[in-house]
């Protein structure tokens, strides 16, 4: 398989690799895939008071789409309100990337992981608000 | 220089020349490069002396089914068979396919069971399950997690029904090495014929068809440094086995294998043939140093790999390593300097990981990490050199991005997680 110059600079070069404290209250972390599949994405985002998503890390166990799905993603959502960031579709990450038609689930699976890391702050965001009423 | 700018005759009559900014193959499973003394060899076939062998009438007929015959006689030296019981083929798949259907086919009013491996090539595999559709019943022996076959399963699986049983010598993905000679006797004893595959095997290891009682065995032309396109089947004759054959035609190879054999391919083969008994010992020897380093060096260098397969009953030209927390293709991508093959799947129409892994008892998880390594006559210490730092380096890179590794840092058993399966 050959893979396009965005894909290997990305894998080669993987932007925002690395963990942000999943039990800081500002963080949201989406875990999409399972490693029985052969795909495992972690995306999790850092949101500032103002709703903005100041920054954002990945790891990823899969293949060079894969992470480079997950590594652009990151670069992305970086600056966006959650609501922006929640309109990444798929088709984009794939388009951005020149992916091939059976890496498509690898586009799938970075559009699903920073929707859950989302819905994950937005869980805990929804937790501490309920808290602070009581 | 020939008007298209190819050399005619290798530069190097050892090694076939090497590619700059091409991997380093370790691939040798998949195909291994024709030897330049083979493509020498062959070269007059296809241009002087490119008579028919089965013209009966003049002199270009006559040479070529001396050279025909000669290189059959090579072949059958290298198994302990006689010449005659050497059928030419196209390659180990229509020799599979010829020697399981044809003994079926001719013994289905009296036979109608097969006895086969889970962890055969797909050309057995297939043509099973094509027999299955017709009305044979087949067996497929499960193997244990070193890949091997259990010979009591084996006896109770054969029957007074059983007409022939498949199991492949040396298996393509792990190199494991099956009992024949334990296979042989059993068949022998409860008059089965045996069958087997070593396409991987033959001019690995030694191989005597009759020491082994095996009654059909297939051979590759491009696993042992031969052309492609060609392979060849042994046939006993005494006890004659029979078969039905699936091409017809002019009756060339004892009827079993119609069509003009290929000349120039046959003598490669033959000579390959020849080439492999004369260095096996020497080579083995060699291969298995260059094993040893391997494993041991990538063993130093990373926690958490794991062989897949019997280390011991092995071809020493074949690695299979599962590196934990790293899918497969991914690791693959980062060894662009080596040419090798992975057992993760992830690409493909299906999402399983490669079958031979998971018939070991390896849970996709880690079959989806593996990688195989496989070694050969032109691979020297230097490649294996550049191979470890290469799959180290890429090993802990992707390491460094995987959520499985960090998981496992932090003390948590990734198998006992709850993942949303897709
Ligand atoms: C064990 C085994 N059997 C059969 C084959 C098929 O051989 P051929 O390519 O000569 O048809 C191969 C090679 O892929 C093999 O490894
Ligand atoms: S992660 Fe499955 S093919 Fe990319």
């Amino acid at each position: 398989m050959a893979y396009s110059d965005k894909v290997i600079d990305h894998y080669e070069h993987p932007r925002n690799v690395g963990s942000l404290d999943k039990e800081d209250g500002n963080v949201g972390t989406g875990l999409v895939g399972a490693p029985a599949c052969g795909d495992v994405m972690k995306l999790q985002i850092k949101v500032s008071a103002e709703g903005i998503i100041e920054d954002a890390k990945f790891k990823t166990f899969g293949c060079g789409s894969a992470i480079a799905s997950s590594s652009l993603v990151t670069e992305w959502v970086k600056g966006k309100t959650l609501d922006e960031a929640g309109q990444i579709k798929n088709t984009d990450i794939a388009q951005e990337l020149a992916l091939p038609p059976v890496k498509i689930h690898c586009s799938v699976l970075a559009e699903d992981a920073i929707k859950a890391a989302i819905a994950d702050y937005k869980r805990k965001a929804g937790k501490d608000d309920s808290a602070a009423a009581e | 220089m020939t008007a298209l700018g190819l050399k005619t005759t290798p530069t190097n009559a050892a090694t076939p020349a090497r590619r700059p900014n091409v991997p380093v193959y370790l691939d040798y499973q998949a195909t291994t490069p024709c030897d330049p003394r083979v493509v020498e060899a062959m070269l007059p076939w296809f241009t002087e002396k490119f008579g028919n062998p089965h013209s009966r009438n003049h002199a270009y007929g006559w040479e070529a089914e001396e050279a025909v015959e000669q290189a059959r006689a090579q072949i059958a030296a290298l198994i302990g068979a006689d010449a005659k019981e050497i059928i030419f083929t196209s390659g180990a798949t229509e020799s599979n396919n010829l020697a399981i259907r044809g003994v079926a086919m001719f013994l289905k009013d009296r036979r109608n069971h097969i006895v086969t491996v889970s962890t055969e090539h797909k050309c057995v595999l297939d043509t099973c399950r094509h027999l299955e559709q017709e009305g044979f019943e087949v067996t497929y022996l499960p193997v244990g997690t070193n890949g091997l076959i259990d010979l009591a399963e084996l006896e109770a699986a054969i029957t007074d029904r059983t007409a022939i049983v498949s199991v492949m010598g040396v298996n393509n993905e792990i190199g494991v090495i099956q009992p024949l000679a334990e296979i042989g006797a059993l068949c022998r004893a409860k008059g089965a014929h045996f069958h087997s595959d070593c396409a991987q095997a033959v001019g690995k290891i030694p191989l005597d068809v009759n020491a082994m009682n095996i009654d059909l065995m297939s051979i590759s032309g491009h696993k042992i440094y031969g052309p492609k396109g060609i392979g060849a089947l042994y046939v006993r004759r005494r006890p004659r086995v029979r078969l039905v054959p699936m091409i017809h035609g002019g009756g060339q190879e004892r009827g079993m294998r119609s069509g003009t054999l290929a000349t120039p391919l046959c003598v490669g083969l033959g000579l390959a043939c020849a080439l492999s008994q004369a260095e096996m010992v020497e080579e083995s020897k060699r291969l298995l140093g260059l094993r040893t380093r391997l494993l041991g060096g990538l063993q130093q260098r990373l926690p958490e790999i794991y062989v897949n397969g019997d280390l011991d009953h092995r071809v020493p030209g074949n690695l299979n390593i599962s590196f934990a927390f790293v899918e497969g293709e991914g690791l693959m991508m980062g060894v662009k300097g080596l040419a090798v093959s992975s057992g993760s799947a992830c690409t493909s129409a299906s999402l399983e990981p490669s079958y031979v892994l998971r018939a070991l008892g390896l849970n996709a998880e880690m079959a989806h990490t593996s990688l195989r390594f496989g070694f050969g006559r032109f691979t020297t210490d230097e490649d294996i050199s550049y191979a470890i730092d290469h799959i180290v380096s890429a090993v802990e890179h992707l390491r460094s991005l995987s959520p499985l590794w960090e998981m496992h840092q932090e003390g948590i058993d990734v198998s006992s997680v709850q993942w949303a399966e897709h």
